[in-house]
């Protein structure tokens, strides 16, 4: 059960729903990976990618559906054979054993001969860079190097699949930053097929070939990071890209490429996402780095009076309520001070416009 | 934490000098009470007067010799290792799945664990002796070690739930996909994991057995003895036996528990000595 | 081969896989020594010698000597519970904190568990007897002028009870009381609480559910309470206690119909107890007693 001898090309989930107590954690989730692909699953907490990530690794059965590994069903196997590699969140590295025996464990588990297993170890730890701290404990390392030892762990029994459950996210700002390269580093230079989840989307977008944005259990979007940035699929998913300002309207006529949309004393044009019918209830969405000032003359511009001045280095964020009271999220390049009147505005293309309630029926 | 002063000033309040002189005084009346029984069993005769007349330790060897303490000796740590093996045999992996695990029928299960901690042991004693006698174990150590299981088991799953539920259940999770299988996992993870707390549990089951009165009192058979009953006896039958004789017998007694005690506080935290049950209703 | 591991899958999603064989021993030990002789000593006490199934209780409940057992035991198990746990709190609440000579107090508390119950016995008897060290104290500084009897009575009994079941108390409700944040307290204070309120508003009802479990716990201990009643009690007359009674009917009378039926009584009268007790208990705040969620 080595997992050297394990290639595929495909991991296919089909239908995959996970029931707690009557209430759906995931369901009928569907999704093809392919094989060397780094894949995010990403969402709000409770968004169900835990849940997805272990029933993948078979920690959790499933209530529906199935799991197939090219042709092979797979969610009927317990975990142990598998042949999978997981990093937890918490590392969940086993304190009583030294650092190189924790990384052995699994080649141990494979019965594989010593002088190989101390091969493979030698080589996990020097490609985590902890060649000098094997025979340490793990309490006796930092959170970083603990989490190095948890993918070393991982890789080590080069599994057919990693799975990576918020590795990151008990590390702090710089630690997150340097680590998420190496793992990027890692998975071009192992090419292991990888299934990373978390819930910053920033963290997503910067490591994975493929994104899937899951929401109440469901499959939200899947696409590349760039689709995900410009164009996500509906407000649900433009709210979790960062698109901060997300405002109710109305939509007016079309116009070519873009359609008018007005409320809350707003009167913009957008970029429609779907169809768009005039008068049909919308969500307009956009970031806070689209929405600039302008000069009062511009026609498209909307008066509005700074509210909150946040300084973040480069730029400052602001919060400026409109005359109608509808707040917008914007940045700009200099300070204003609260209660300064500004005139604000939103290219046509930034401005995503939803039909409301995209995204909260059955399909996405 | 700066607050806290590192000493107690002596200017306490009048409720405070209340609280300090109570404990005082149950450790005096505790020290005097102690006293009374060492001083005794080392005395010669001790009627209406503040010491005894002359001191030896001729009681001691009696004792030993009337009584037949090796054997009592003997028999008292059979029991006590016997239930001690046995219990954790059993109560440990219960405790594994009951900590761990949540299934149909769990409260009614962790119910009938409870039950018998919380049960005086007279009421289940009796018509467990009037069983065993029927099928002719009690009188036996088999009885007495059977009806000391009754409280033991229930006694390590309740004790190692703690210990288990600090095990972080990744690291389980960790182990198996690493590979291991569920034995395997018992064996590489749990058990070294375990290991305190199942040293912790055998010593407090060990001091529950040899101070069990009650089941060992109803199965006990005359060559079946453990320490408290043998001592129960001689100081029941007062009156053909010196006084000095059951005193020098309960210091023994004493001493021997406190050896056992002054280990397991090496190991535990004292408030596991008594806790007993540690319910968590909320869980 | 689909079907049956179809099968499994959806009794594991239910939580029920073979790692539940693993309670397998420890529950047939239970039901085997604990549950099943219950229910023999049950229908043992339907089956008298002479008479209709109720003859048993019935004997129990019109012998006044035996009826009496009930308040005798409860007399003594009642007050020696209630004052063990009612002295633990301020002595625990005082013990807070760190200070030095805390571990060996602790280590201290524990030596009456040590003791067993004879060396109490015998220790009560020398002790407290009329011409132990303790009358002799009160006689020679003339506060009694005739030595005070507390040995083969009531008060013998429940001094047994307070010497085992103090520190056995103590040590619980310290545990429960280094479980509540202090931060709570602290942060009461710079609400304006002084130290009374903080006790009577934040630590008591904090403390109230596991003050409820020690009480339930030295109750336990109290009312089983046989060996220290024969020995330091007066067990023919006022510390007759049920488990006494229960003794008596099993190994003296051989009526092991009535014995049993004593013993249901008796367990019957512990769950009434616990059950007021707990069921007092669920109505408190019974959550975490952590500052944080």
């Amino acid at each position: 059960m080595s997992g050297d001898s394990q290639r595929f090309t495909r991991l296919r989930l089909e239908g995959v729903t996970r029931r707690f107590s009557g209430t759906a954690a995931l369901s009928g989730v569907s999704l093809t990976i392919e094989q060397g692909e780094f894949i995010a699953l990403l969402g709000p907490s409770g968004c169900g990618k835990s849940t997805a990530l272990n029933c993948i690794a078979g920690l959790l059965p499933l209530s529906e559906g199935s799991i197939w590994l090219d042709d092979s069903r797979l969610d009927t196997l317990p975990p142990q054979r598998r042949g999978f590699g997981m990093v937890f969140q918490n590392y969940a590295l086993f304190p009583h054993l030294s650092v190189r025996r924790n990384v052995a464990f699994g080649l141990q588990m494979r019965r594989l001969p010593r002088g190989e297993i101390r091969q493979r170890v030698d080589a996990a730890l020097r490609l985590v860079r902890l060649a000098d701290q094997a025979d340490k404990l793990p309490g006796q390392l930092s959170g970083g190097q603990q989490q190095r030892v948890a993918i070393a762990r991982a890789v080590v029994i080069e599994p057919s699949l990693v799975l990576m459950d918020e590795p990151l996210s008990n590390l702090d700002a710089k630690l997150r930053l340097e680590m998420r390269t190496e793992i990027r580093r890692l998975h071009q230079s192992l090419g292991l097929t990888t299934i990373y989840v978390t819930h910053d989307q920033e963290e997503a977008l910067s490591l994975a070939d493929r994104l899937v944005v899951l929401r109440a259990g469901r499959v939200q979007q899947v696409g590349g990071p760039e689709d995900l940035h410009t164009r996500p699929a509906n407000p649900h998913v433009a709210d979790f890209m960062g698109y901060r300002n997300l405002l109710p309207m109305v939509a007016g006529p079309r116009g070519g490429a873009t359609v008018l949309v007005e409320g809350g004393g707003l009167r913009w044009h957008g970029t429609p996402v779907g169809d768009i019918n005039p008068g049909q209830a919308v969500v307009a969405a956009a970031r806070p780095e689209d929405v600039r000032i302008t000069d009062p003359g511009d026609p498209s511009a909307v008066p509005a009076a700074v509210e909150v001045v946040e300084y973040q280095g480069r730029e400052v964020a602001i919060e400026a309520r409109c005359a109608r009271g509808t707040l917008l999220h914007l940045r700009a390049d200099r300070r204003y001070a609260p209660g300064c009147p500004v005139a604000v505005t939103v290219d046509p293309e930034r401005l995503l416009v939803f039909p409301a309630g995209a995204g909260n029926g059955e399909e996405p | 934490m700066a607050v806290d002063r590192p000493r107690r000033r002596l200017t306490a309040s009048p409720a405070a000098w209340l609280v300090w002189g109570a404990v005082a005084l149950f450790f005096v009346n505790l020290a005097g009470l102690i006293g009374s029984v060492v001083v005794s069993s080392l005395g010669t005769r001790w009627f209406d007067s503040w010491l005894p007349m002359g001191y030896t330790t001729r009681w001691y060897s009696w004792a030993w010799r009337e009584f037949g303490l090796l054997d009592v000796l003997v028999t008292t740590l059979e029991v006590s290792l016997l239930v001690i093996v046995i219990s954790v045999a059993l109560g440990v992996p219960a405790s594994y799945v009951l900590a761990r695990r949540s299934f149909p029928g769990k409260r009614a299960l962790t119910m009938v664990f409870l039950l018998p901690v919380l049960m005086p042991p007279i009421t289940y004693g009796i018509p467990l002796a009037t069983m065993l006698y029927k099928v002719g174990l009690a009188g036996h150590t088999s009885g007495v070690v059977l009806a000391n299981l009754v409280p033991s088991v229930p006694f390590v799953i309740l004790t190692m739930t703690p210990f288990i539920e600090q095990i972080d259940p990744t690291i389980e999770r960790a182990a198996r996909m690493c590979g291991a299988t569920t034995a395997q996992v018992f064996r590489g993870i749990l058990a070294p994991l375990l290991l305190p707390g199942i040293l912790a549990s055998s010593i407090l089951v060990g001091v529950r057995t040899v101070g069990m009165f009650e089941l060992t009192f109803l199965t006990a058979g005359p060559d079946s003895q453990t320490l408290v009953v043998a001592l129960y006896y001689s100081m029941s039958a007062a009156g053909i036996r010196a006084q000095q004789s059951v005193d020098a017998m309960a210091v023994m007694y004493t001493s021997m528990m406190l050896v056992l005690l002054v280990v397991a506080l090496r190991f535990v935290n004292p408030t596991q000595l008594v806790a007993q049950a540690t319910d968590d209703p909320d869980r | 081969m689909a079907q049956p591991a179809a099968w499994r899958h959806r009794m594991a999603e239910r939580g029920v896989d073979w790692q539940l064989l693993l309670l397998g021993p420890a529950t047939i030990c239970v039901l085997g020594l604990f549950v099943y002789p219950f229910c023999y000593g049950v229908g043992l006490s339907l089956q008298p010698e002479g008479g209709d199934v109720l003859a048993s209780y019935r004997r129990f409940f019109t012998d006044a000597y035996e009826r009496d057992t009930i308040w005798t035991t409860l007399r003594l198990a009642l007050p020696a519970a209630l004052f063990n746990v009612l002295a633990s709190v301020p002595i625990a609440c005082r013990m807070r904190g760190r200070f030095r000579g805390r571990r060996a107090l602790t280590t201290l508390l524990v030596i009456p568990i040590t003791l067993g119950t004879v060396l109490t016995a015998e220790g009560l008897l020398n002790y407290f007897g009329p011409t132990g060290w303790f009358n002799r104290i009160l006689l020679s500084t003339g506060i009694v002028d005739t030595p005070v009897r507390l040995t083969n009575n009531v008060t013998g009994v429940m001094l047994s009870l307070v010497i085992t079941g103090f520190p056995f108390a103590f040590l619980l409700i310290g545990s429960y009381l280094a479980g509540i944040d202090p931060a709570l307290e602290r942060a009461a204070a710079t609400l304006g609480a002084g130290g009374w309120q903080r006790f009577w508003r934040i630590t008591l009802p904090l403390l109230a559910p596991g003050l409820a479990t020690t009480f339930c716990l030295t109750f336990v201990l109290a009312f089983s309470v046989f060996p220290s009643a024969v020995l330091v009690g007066d067990p023919a007359g006022t510390t007759r206690v049920i488990s006494i009674a229960a003794y008596h009917a099993a190994y003296e009378a051989y009526d092991y119909s009535l014995a049993s039926a004593i013993a249901v009584i008796m367990g019957v009268i512990e769950l009434i107890i616990l059950a007021a007790v707990l069921g007092w208990r669920s109505l408190l705040y019974t959550g975490s007693t952590r500052g944080k969620g």
